[in-house]
């Protein structure tokens, strides 16, 4: 089984697709001659041709717009944003037209596109306020559409591969923190990984955190710092947004009493909202401490500059030290 | 409409109640306040007044079935119209009061909650969000308590380890696996098991929970009864023809008020909001009685004169065996005396009440040979045996205590 990163895995989910299906195709800023701004479609264009490699303009209303209509016209597209910073021109595309077509349609039409956008801050290149954010929570409410965001690269094919061929809308989120410096075996056979289900990365007892994306690596590596002091923190990795695996989320729950949910976004109406107030609801019996979100600051974006960055969105180090204080509650 | 009748609330930590015989059958005619069931709890036995004028209906609950306080017991055809539900009335204590030792804190009786709070009343016997000393419960240390039926008193004392002494679910697990190892071994072939009277089952708790949250001390000293045996001798005959019976017992409480005036701090309570120095002294007497031990009260003891003592003690121990003992009777202790001697026991540690800061054992009044004046004498010789809340005070106290005790018996004059 050939390591990679988790760059390639998308890339290479997005090949055997087009590869095994002719109907799936790609569009988007520089995807076409230029491979993509993070090479996600790196060859594509050689490889597939004009036809089913788009390059469009600088206007994502038309990107998702298009798409949409491919869709419902039997083609099967990957539309990419750049960044999803610049994904709100195509905010009416994607919640009125792509995420209500089904049921508009009273099931005679399926929307069956994809969207792919990096998304998330702290990368080394200054992302500063256009290229930083983090913007699940917006899409997450809305009843239609699905939103996906993988950590390891064998999760990136599976779940790419279950979003290419799910026949409605789903929303991939990339964390562009993770795209290089993440690697893992990637199985070469054709495999999903089906959309909808939470994986717990590491088993424990003390205390439940969630998260998704390169605050679960974050997670990961606060768990082991506290690992040495008695708390066995378990790590959840939602990595699909909605649908919700709820019955993971308050599986792990029951078995430990206390949850800790970790988003980059602002925190306030966060994801963690949601599945904070889904523990209080679901297994309010079963807590033996307050539910604690822990996120980026309620600041309008993020910092450009490092130390301010570095400050604004959660580390590590923030996440052990508040799993300290939950786990001594 | 019928009326749904439900079982009334009997006193502060009861939470259910036994119907021990119904004296109405349905179909009887049962007039307002008439007795319409004797109900039976792990402190006293009552009988319950109707609430209303009509015909039972429907018992709902069969004689020797327990119920939770606030349950519906019994159906009463009023003849109003429209659905009523009502609580019980206080209901009337009547007779039969096993009252285990430590009933002492129940209130008085007092009307039941009207019919619309019988629920919430049912409710507020689960645990609490909050203990009494405001600690705040997890929902799922509250959930663990209830199923694991942890009493509040417990929860009040268990240790906490989490944030500013909170009860973690470490904290009431490792508590409930304590319990645990002291599981019986179970019955063998040719066992019998004894079915837990109620009476039982409280002076279980009651026992368990003192032994477990009151640091005990023991304190023993020896007292020479000449001077309290010749007068009791000489006038105990004179003291029958008036009605008096003149025990040792009444010796006792007598000098145990005299002690307690001069050491209020052996008259307390431990409280987290610090020592309670009960102005009043409420002696209980531990009284044997069939199926266990009761422990009325002489209350103001210390205001009464030999004979009323003794008066109070003959009342209280007859009613005390003949089970016609009142909540009044066995509640608002703030001392405890308990007498084994007249069993023969030399040498007694009895168990704290709790909220009592100690209690007094008295042992069989034995000839002994002492020493007097350099001789050997023969003298009625007693011991006395203090077991004290240690948090409340220490051993000094407690021996000083018991000498001025033995100073009164030993120095007793005519006109005590």
């Amino acid at each position: 089984m050939p390591e990679m990163r988790l760059l390639d895995a998308i890339r290479l989910a997005m090949y055997e697709e087009m590869k095994r299906d002719e109907r799936v195709m790609v569009l988007g800023e520089d995807v076409g001659v230029k491979g993509g701004v993070f090479g996600a479609t790196d060859g594509f264009y050689a490889e597939f041709g004009a036809a089913r490699v788009l390059d469009t303009p600088l206007a994502e209303s038309l990107i998702v717009g298009s798409a949409v209509g491919m869709a419902v016209n039997g083609l099967i597209p990957i539309a990419e944003i750049q960044f999803s910073d610049f994904i709100y021109p195509a905010f009416n595309q994607i919640v009125s037209e792509a995420a209500r077509m089904r049921y508009r349609s009273n099931g005679a039409f399926g929307c069956p596109i994809t969207i792919r956008a990096p998304y998330g801050g702290g990368i080394e290149v200054h992302g500063g306020l256009y290229h930083s954010q983090s913007v699940e929570a917006f899409f997450s409410h809305v009843p239609g559409l699905k939103v996906v965001t993988p950590y390891t690269p064998h999760d990136a094919k599976g779940l790419l591969k279950a979003a290419i061929r799910d026949p409605d809308p789903v929303l991939f989120l990339e964390h562009k923190r993770l795209y290089r410096s993440i690697r893992g075996e990637v199985p070469d056979e054709d495999y999903t990984v089906p959309i909808g289900k939470a994986a717990v990365r590491r088993q424990g007892t003390t205390l439940s955190i969630f998260a998704y994306g390169q605050m679960l690596h974050e997670s990961l590596r606060a768990a082991e710092q506290v690992a040495g002091e008695a708390i066995d923190a378990e790590v959840i990795d939602l990595r699909t947004l909605r649908p919700l695996d709820v019955e993971t989320i308050l599986e792990s729950v029951r078995k430990t009493s206390k949850a800790m949910i970790v988003y980059e976004d602002n925190r306030f109406m966060g994801f963690g909202a949601e599945v904070s107030a889904i523990i209080a609801e679901e297994a309010f019996e079963a807590l033996d401490g307050p539910i604690v979100r822990i996120a980026s600051l309620d600041v309008p974006a993020v910092p450009y500059a490092d130390t301010l960055a570095a400050a604004f969105i959660p580390n590590a180090e923030r996440i052990a030290a508040a799993a300290r204080r939950l786990a001594a509650y | 409409m019928p009326v749904e009748i439900k079982l009334p609330q009997l006193g502060e930590s009861i939470h259910e109640g036994t119907i021990a015989r119904w004296l109405k059958k349905p179909g009887d005619r049962v007039e307002k306040y008439e007795s319409l069931v004797e109900i039976t709890t792990d402190k006293v036995n009552v009988e319950m007044p109707s609430p209303f004028a009509g015909v039972l209906t429907e018992q709902l609950v069969a004689e020797g079935e327990t119920r939770p306080v606030g349950s519906p017991i019994a159906l009463i055809e009023t003849g109003a119209v429209g659905v009523v539900v009502v609580g019980a009335p206080a209901a009337q204590t009547v007779h039969a009061v096993p009252g285990p030792a430590g009933s002492d804190e129940s209130p008085p009786a007092r009307p039941a909650p009207p019919a619309v709070t019988a629920g919430l009343a049912s409710a507020a016997a689960s645990v609490p969000a909050k203990t009494a000393g405001g600690a705040r419960l997890s929902p799922l240390v509250r959930k663990l308590a209830e199923e694991h039926q942890v009493p509040a008193a417990v929860l009040e004392t268990l240790p906490g380890t989490g944030a500013g002494g909170r009860i973690t679910k470490e904290d009431l697990l490792q508590y409930l696996a304590g319990l645990g190892t002291a599981a019986p071994a179970p019955p063998q072939a040719g066992d019998e098991v004894v079915k837990l009277s109620p009476i039982r089952r409280s002076i279980g708790q009651r026992m368990a929970q003192s032994k477990r949250e009151i640091p005990h001390a023991y304190g023993v000293i020896e007292v020479d009864m000449s001077a309290v045996v010749a007068w009791r001798e000489a006038h105990k005959d004179a003291w029958r023809r008036d009605g008096i019976p003149l025990t040792y017992t009444a010796f006792f409480v007598r000098a145990a008020c005299e002690a307690l005036r001069v050491f209020p701090i052996v008259n307390a309570s431990w409280s987290d909001e610090g020592i309670v120095l009960h102005r009043a002294i409420h002696i209980g007497i531990g009284i044997a009685i069939d199926d266990g031990l009761v422990v009325p009260v002489i209350h103001n003891a210390d205001q009464a004169s030999l004979a009323g003592v003794a008066r109070g003690l003959e009342d209280l121990s007859r009613r005390a065996r003949a089970g016609r003992l009142g909540l009044e009777d066995i509640q608002g202790g703030t001392f405890t005396i308990t007498n084994p001697g007249v069993f023969g026991s030399i040498w007694s540690m009895p168990i704290i009440v709790p909220g009592q800061a100690a209690i007094l054992a008295t042992d069989a009044i034995v000839k002994r040979a002492v020493v007097r004046d350099d001789a050997i004498a023969i003298r009625p010789m007693m011991h006395l045996g203090l077991s004290f809340d240690h948090r409340i005070f220490d051993g000094a106290v407690a021996v000083q205590f018991m000498n001025r005790m033995k100073q009164w018996f030993e120095e007793f004059r005519d006109g005590r």
